[in-house]
Parts: structure tokens; sequence; C-alpha cells
């Protein structure tokens, strides 16, 4: 896995980041810099790590949307490049058009940094092949905001085309209110763009990946993703 | 010739928070009367909180060597060696008036302030604690306060980019008029790496990096070093505005230019701007600066040079950079998008001067405005010990079991996640105990050692016996980081009090000092940096004493730490440390019986530190499955906070017939922690413990989903759980 990590300014999990690609594919994933034009030759993967982009002034991920390397990175998913797009990064990439919908101030109006409970909904993409569909996995949400809205067509259309991957969920893995935790439309926690090479979501599976440390539920995903490149080189 | 204009009047010296001596000295100093904009410098570094001119005479006393002690109070920020070639750089810091002006942005830019400090010495942030302090529960501002202290420094921490993982918060109507807000910050660096203040050769270029400059925050330090009265919000804009973003761009490119070697010395702009950071570096090197302030990057057109030398503009940095590799420091400068400005350089005069528009505006003797600043042996007088209170005196309003449910609400007792989930705490991944825990412990790159941490005091106790409460204060601190298995290593110590001017409020002062240096001399804890904040007070009512204790602790591998969780059913519990019924300024007497009375339970710092090396070693090679230090609410608050953490109950035995039951279970008796073991190493551990001269007592069992005693209900964890969560959110969310 050749993976590139975008690095805005404000951007501050790219190291949480990194740290996991590092362990999960043994490999270092290149750093880029937002003011760049090009991604790496052979990159395989584009990673928008989460943060607070330019300090989430103006609007979450509204000027990283349109930083030079943005360019780069649309024409990269247009070829079928992989991009996973990871809380600032989910943000960014729906304010870049790669993504359908906005990520709203979290219902309850307060930053929210707590383990919730994912449910896997499909498990045939390339992000989510290390999971069974339908199993429920525990991972840390970081967010002030994380509540995704669309209009009723756009979400009608999520939903009939099975875009939505994961969803929050209680730990049984029963949809409830009380474990949507930020009031997104339909729980919905990620999404995945119409080709089916782009995936945003609120929490952080990076964070969750070394059993010294905790639950090691996001190992998953990148385990998946390395499993799935490994098989298409 | 300096153009004095306005004339200096004794309103202008009066309101600028000098003394009519302090001008008099002034005027000696300098042979004539003084500018506007020197009147302005003196004032910022004369003023309590730059020039700790009451308290320096007592810091003195502070143990604050040992082998592993890097650098001590006096820099930025204190710097311990931690093995492998790093260093751990740590300092807690309050920002107590501007959070009670302005919450949010007070309580953010005290978080950035004290991130400031610690990357300016060239570490890497790793984590933060606060400790914070409100107002009785009932008064109409402490919702307000809560809310907006907690928003900031979740705005600032989680935008910057460290974890926020622990720390304590109380309420009291004694902090209905001064809300405490005091923030830790603790960073990693290379031992070969560390930057200091103190400038060095003549004629270096001094530059200026980070954000401009504009008219917030100006006369901050000196509101810092005044009490409140009827007119504090019309103080408000005095309180800086923090930009976490350029913080972060900050710490980059700071430990980016500091790698490329192009740093001599360094020093943030933090309390009294341009002028505390200028006049420290020179003064420390012995050695006089000259500023251009043509050259300082401004925000707003015309800024006067008062105005300029007094504000605090937030996330910036005055520098020495070694002359040869300007052009690079520069360079990466721009590359994050911030200002770079060469504004002065060092001269050989040791004479601080300002020039502005072709004019000389000061021209003053640096080392007398820096560390010779003036200091004062105020009178202090100490208050007569209270009496012991006898547990058989205090009759128990209610059952134990009640008494238990009732305590778990209280808003001192009661969880605080309601609190630290507005805060990021697992960012960076590191994050191995998280916030709820005796101390929270964060892994060391890529480990296997980790570093613990945590904040305490109980002011309580402070002001009952300032002696006995200071040393309350570390003795807690170690023990809380002792109770994950950590080695404690020394501290960092926020002195939050009331007006010194007042001999009884001196007098807390100086009994917590003598009390916080005889248990870190008995701990080998020394103080390593530290803050004083004075004239917490309103209308004459003084804060209780709150000396803040924010200690450091190491543990060779993170995953051999302790937590407060019980393992399994079918464990037995063991009480390590002595048990005679406390009741005196117990949280029980406070919540239950409505009095606060008696003395605090003394602390004996050799049973500490017996009691305490016993349960580190069970920890370490893996007997204890899990440890609990005893505190605040007493023997049976520390059971249900182990069977809460887990949901696992257990069942005690009786009390014995010598105490009462009450003062039993809810005395605060010190050096006493709580650990389980498997049922077969019970008596292995015992046999240790008699050797050690360790008194352990067996108290019962885990198991169940519920706690039971002997002779009384039993009840249920969750129902415990719903009393321990469920104040702070009702509370927070409902209207006044």
């Amino acid at each position: 896995m050749k993976a590139a990590v975008l690095v805005f300014p404000g951007i501050n999990r790219e190291r949480d980041m990194a740290r996991t690609l590092r362990l999960t594919s043994g490999r270092e994933p290149a750093m880029v810099w937002h003011a760049d034009t090009e991604l790496p030759p052979g990159t395989d993967l584009v990673v928008i790590p989460g943060g607070f982009s330019y300090g989430d002034y103006l609007r979450c991920g509204a000027i990283a949307a349109r930083a030079p390397i943005m360019d780069a990175v649309r024409a990269y998913a247009d070829k079928g490049g992989l991009v996973l797009a990871v809380c600032n990064g989910f943000q960014i990439a729906c304010e870049a058009g790669m993504l359908p919908g906005v990520l709203m101030r979290n219902s309850r109006l307060k930053f929210i940094c707590r383990d919730i409970f994912l449910k896997v909904e499909r498990s045939d993409t390339p992000f989510t092949r290390g999971y069974n569909a339908g199993q429920v996995i525990r991972v840390p949400t970081a967010h002030g905001e994380g509540n995704y809205a669309a209009d009723a067509e756009t979400i009608a259309r999520l939903e009939g085309e099975g875009r939505v991957i994961f969803r929050y969920v209680a730990p049984d893995g029963s949809r409830n209110a009380a474990y949507n935790v930020n009031g997104s439309t339909n729980s919905i926690a990620g999404i995945i763009n119409e080709r089916g090479n782009v995936l945003g979501l609120m929490p952080h599976p990076e964070n969750h990946v070394e059993a010294a440390i905790g639950p090691t539920d996001g190992r998953g995903l990148f385990a998946g993703l390395v499993d799935h490149l490994a098989k298409a080189a | 010739m300096i153009r004095n204009e306005p004339r200096i009047t004794p309103e202008l010296i009066a309101e600028h928070g000098l003394k009519p001596d302090e001008y008099e000295r002034i005027l000696k100093l300098i042979g004539r009367e003084p500018s506007l904009t020197e009147l302005g410098i003196f004032s910022a570094m004369w003023n309590e909180h730059c020039s700790y001119k009451s308290s320096k005479v007592h810091l003195r006393t502070l143990p604050t060597k040992r082998p592993w002690v890097i650098q001590g109070p006096g820099e930025n920020a204190g710097v311990i060696d931690i093995g492998d070639g790093l260093a751990c750089v740590f300092k807690m810091e309050s920002h107590n008036h501007p959070s009670y002006i302005e919450p949010y942005q007070g309580a953010a830019t005290g978080v950035g302030g004290i991130l400031r400090d610690v990357f300016t010495m060239g570490a890497r942030p790793i984590a933060c604690l606060n400790a914070l302090s409100f107002g009785s529960p009932s008064h109409p501002k402490t919702r307000h306060l809560v809310s907006g202290v907690v928003a900031g420094i979740g705005g600032y921490g989680n935008s910057f980019g460290v974890p926020t993982v622990g720390g304590s918060v109380r309420f009291h109507a004694r902090y209905d008029g001064n809300c405490l807000v005091n923030a830790m910050a603790v960073g990693i660096a290379r031992k070969d790496q560390i930057f200091y203040a103190a400038a060095s050769g003549v004629g270096m270029p001094m530059v200026y990096l980070g954000s401009k400059t504009g008219r917030d925050g100006i006369h901050g330090a000196t509101m810092a070093s005044a009490e409140f009265g009827e007119d504090s919000e019309e103080k408000r804009p005095t309180v800086q505005v923090g930009d976490p973003f350029s913080e972060k761009l900050l710490l980059e490119a700071c430990l980016e230019i500091m790698q490329k070697g192009c740093v001599i010395a360094i020093q943030d702009m933090g309390a009294a701007g341009l002028t505390c950071s200028a006049v420290e570096m020179g003064a420390k090197g012995d050695l006089g600066v000259t500023l251009d302030l043509d050259k300082v990057p401004c925000r707003e057109e015309g800024m006067s040079a008062y105005e300029m030398m007094l504000s605090e503009s937030q996330e910036r940095m005055l520098m020495v950079l070694k002359p040869e590799k300007e052009k690079e420091a520069e360079s990466i400068f721009r590359k994050w998008g911030l200002d770079f400005a060469v504004v002065g350089e060092t001269t050989p005069t040791k004479r601080f001067i300002v020039r502005h528009g072709g004019d000389v505006m000061a021209d003053l003797p640096i080392k007398e405005l820096g560390d010779q600043a003036p200091e004062y042996k105020r009178p202090f007088v100490s208050a007569a010990k209270p009496e012991e209170l006898d547990a058989e005196n205090v009759p128990a309003p209610i059952g134990t079991i009640e008494a238990l449910e009732k305590l778990l609400g209280t808003p001192d007792l009661c969880s605080k996640r309601w609190v630290w989930e507005q805060y990021d705490h697992v960012i960076l991944g590191n994050t191995v105990q998280r916030p709820g825990g005796d101390a929270a412990v964060v892994r060391i790159e890529d480990g296997p050692k980790g570093l613990a941490l945590t904040t305490d005091v109980a002011p309580r106790y402070c002001e009952a016996d300032p002696f006995e409460g200071g040393k309350q204060a570390v003795a807690e601190c170690w023990r809380n980081l002792t109770a994950v298995g950590a080695k404690p290593l020394a501290i960092t110590d926020n002195l939050n009090f009331g007006n010194p001017e007042r001999p009884e409020i001196m007098g807390q002062f100086v009994g917590c000092i003598r009390g916080i240096a005889e248990a870190c001399k008995a701990l080998e804890f020394p103080v390593v940096s530290g803050n004083v904040s004075l004239y917490n007070e309103t209308n004459g009512r003084a804060i209780l004493p709150t000396p803040s204790i924010g200690g450091v602790g190491l543990i060779d591998d993170f995953r051999k730490s302790a937590t407060l969780a019980f393992k399994r059913a079918g464990e037995t519990i063991l009480l390590v440390g002595e048990t005679t019924g406390w009741l005196g300024q117990s949280l029980y007497l406070r919540e239950i019986c409505g009095r606060e009375e008696g003395a605090p339970p003394p602390v004996d710092l050799t049973e500490e530190r017996e009691n305490g090396d016993f349960v580190r070693a069970l920890i370490l090679d893996g007997t204890a499955t899990a440890a609990h230090d005893l505190a605040d609410g007493g023997l049976l608050v520390a059971v249900a906070e182990m069977a809460m953490a887990s949901g696992i109950g257990a069942e005690l035995s009786a009390a014995p017939s010598d105490i009462p039951a009450h003062a039993h279970w809810f005395g605060e008796d010190q050096a006493r922690y709580l650990v389980t073991v498997p049922a077969s190493k019970v008596e292995a551990v015992l046999a240790r413990a008699r050797a050690a001269n360790v008194p352990v007592w067996t108290i019962g069992t885990t198991g169940s989903d519920a706690l039971t005693l002997s002779g009384e209900r039993p009840i249920l964890v969750t129902i415990l759980r719903e009393s321990f969560e469920g104040w702070l959110p009702v509370y927070m969310a409902s209207e006044l």
C-alpha cells in the first residue's frame, strides 16, 4: 500500500493516521502538503485525516476543499483511486463535492469525544472487506460538527443504492436515537460515493488499532484496504 | 529625551496597580519621571502576576532538586529526565480572572498559554489536564461559567490537537465571585534539545514570530493582580482572544526551526506580552535589549508604543536566532503562513530601550525590571488549628447505603463525564487510561514507557489547616500516580489564594507552602514549575486556599498500569493503610450532616511512602488486579467507584466495632488504597505486608451486580451509577 496523507494547516490527526497506516501496512505513508499540486507517483490510497483545517473557520472543510492539492485528489478519484476521508476529512470531501451532503453542528451543540458503536452495513467495499456485513464495531468519535444531513432525495438515493456504509447503533446493533451521537439523519456515520472509491466517515477507526491501548475494532478497515490493494496489484 | 505626555498623576499610578512606594522606587531607579509607556512597562513587570513579589521569598523554600530534574522553576516550564534520551516538560498555570470575566476565551487562552510554555522549550505537547473550581451550583453565574470554561478548554485543546486526559472539578460557595481555571500541559522533548529564554551574544537579532499584535488583553496581567469589585464585567476588554489554529501553526513552525538548529533563545509572549518576553530574555542573559516598534506586525493601525508593549495578543513568540540561520527560519515561518519580523537586537548595556516613530519611548534598567523586581516579606498570621472532631459526636442522620447513594450524586463526587466528553482525550493515539481514573496514563512515543498524570488538592483541608492541607495535596497527587503503578517524579504547583496584603491570607499561603515543601521532601517529589495566582477575591471575600498540584509519574511499561475497575468476581478486596474514622472536614460531614468543621485528616508522610511503595510493587509484579486510592468520600465511595467502573459488585464485611459505622465507611483517613487480588494470593500478600510493616486488611469480595454491606440492604451497581452519572448533566441542562 502506497498511502498519501494530506496535510492542511490545522489538520491534527495526521500523525495518528500515519502511525496506523504504518502499523497495518508495514509501510510509511507519504505526507503531502496542501500547497502541492501533485500526489506522489504510484499512490494507491489517499487519506484526508481529521483535525481543524484552517481552524474550521468559515465552515468546516470549506477552505481546505479549495486547496491546490484537492484538484489532484479529485482527478485521482475520478480515475477510480481510493480516498479515505475521516472526520474533518469527511467534511472536506463533502465541501469538495466528492461526497453528497453536509455535516452540521451536533444536535446537542457540543463537541463529543466518546467511544460509539457502528454497524458495518456492507462488507463488499474496498474499505469494509475486513468486516462482516452487520458487524458492530466500537470506535471513538471526537467532533463538534458531525451531524450528517442532505435533502430527502439524496438520502433516499444513498439508502436505495446501499451507499450508507456505517451507522450509529446501540451495542446490540439496533437503531436507537440515544446512540445516534450527533443527531445524523438515519444515524448515518459514513457514506461512499457512487463509484464506490471514496469513503467518508466521522468516527476515528485509526485510534482503535492497538490492543495495548484499547479496542482494536478499527483495524479491520485498514487490514481490508491492505488486502484489497495487495490483490489488485 | 523621552517625552512626558501625559503627566504622571497619582490616579494614573493607581490605575496601573502600582503602590505609592513602588512609584517612589521607580523615581529613584531612573532619576526622573517615567513616560506613560515606561509606567506601563513597570506596571506590567512589577505586578504580582509577573513579578511574584509577594510569593517569591516563600517559593524559594520549596524543594526543587533531585537527580532527575533537568530544569526547575524559573523557566517557561519544568523539565525532568525520563530516560532514553527523553525529557518531560510540564507546567500548570492559572487563568482565573479572565475566565470569570469571559469564560470561553479566558479558559481557551489559558490552555493556549500553557501549551506555548511547553513547546517554547522544544517539547511537543502530548497531554493537557486542568483543575477547575466553581461557585455553588445554586449561584446564578455558576452554570454559565462551567459551560463557557469547559467549552473554551475543549475548543482550544481539541483544535490544537492535544488530548485533554484528566483533571478535577469542584464546587463551593467560596468560589462564587472567583472561579479557578488551572491548566496544565505536558510535552516530550529530546533531552539534548531543550530551549531556554536567556539570550546570549551582543548584537543578535531579536525576531518576532506568530500572529500580529492587536489591542486585546492590554493590562491583562495587571487585572489579574487585583481583586474584583462590582465592576468586574467592565474588565472584559482586558481578556485576550484565542486562535488555536495559529497556535498549531506556531507549534509546527517552532519545532521545525528548532530542529534545524536556528534558535539561540526563545520566549513566548504570554502575560504582559512583548514587554515581559523581551525583558526576561535580556535580563536572564545579562544583556540589554533595544526594540524598534515600527517593525512589529500589527493587526490594527495607529497603535501606540504603550499599546504595543502591553498587548496580550495570543500566539506570539520572541526569539534570538543564529544570524546565519535567519533566512532559513524565515522561509519556514512563511511556509506556515506566520509573521516573521526582526524587531530588535541584544546590546551590552543592560538597558531596555523602546523606539517608536523615531522617538525613544522607554529607556529603563533591564535587571531591575526583570529578575531584580521588588520583593515583599508581607506580614502573615496563622489561624489557630481547629479542634479534632470526635466521630462519636457526629450522629449519622441517614443510613449508610442512603448516604452512599446521596454522596455519589453530590457535585464534588459525581461523575465529570459531561465535562471530559467535551475534550478530545484520544487524539495522538497514546491515551492508555482515559479520564475517570486515579491518574491518566499516556504512552510515550511508541512505548513501552508511559507517563501518569493527575491534578489534586482538597481546598477545604487547606482552609481548615493550611499546613496539613498543603501536605495532603502533594500526598494525594503522589498517591494517585502510585495507584496506577507509576513512580511519582515531580510536580508543578498552581497556588491560588486571596489578597496577600491581608495577613490571614498570607498566613494561608505560607502554611500551604510549608506543607507542600515538607511533603515534597519526604516523598522525593520536587517542584519543577509553577504559578501563583493571588487576589482571587471579590468584595473582600476570598476563595478557599487552593494550591493545585499537578503531578507526573513514570511507568516503565504502560501495559502494567493498574485501573480502578474490578476485574472479575470472586477476588479479594484489600484495604491498605490505617482507618481511624476521621470525619473532620470530610465530604460526608459537609454533604450529609451539613457541617464544615474540625481538623482535616493528618498526613503521615512515612506511612504514605511505605503504603504507596507496597501498592506500587503489587501492581508492577501483577499481583494486584485493580487499585484505587482513597480520598474524597472515604472507603465506601472508593469501593463504589471500583464497582461502577466495572459493573461488578462486592460483598463487604461489617465495620469494626470500635469505630462508628459511618466514620468507618466515610472517614477520610490518608495514606490508604484499595487493591483487589485473586483469593489464592491473599495469604502471600498479607505476609508481604507484615514484612513491610504495612497495615492491610481483607474487607470483602468482588461479585454479583450489587454492593452488599453486612446488615444493610444490597444496592445495585446500576442504581449507584444513576446517582453518580445523573447530577451534572441534569444540572447543566436545567434552567435557573
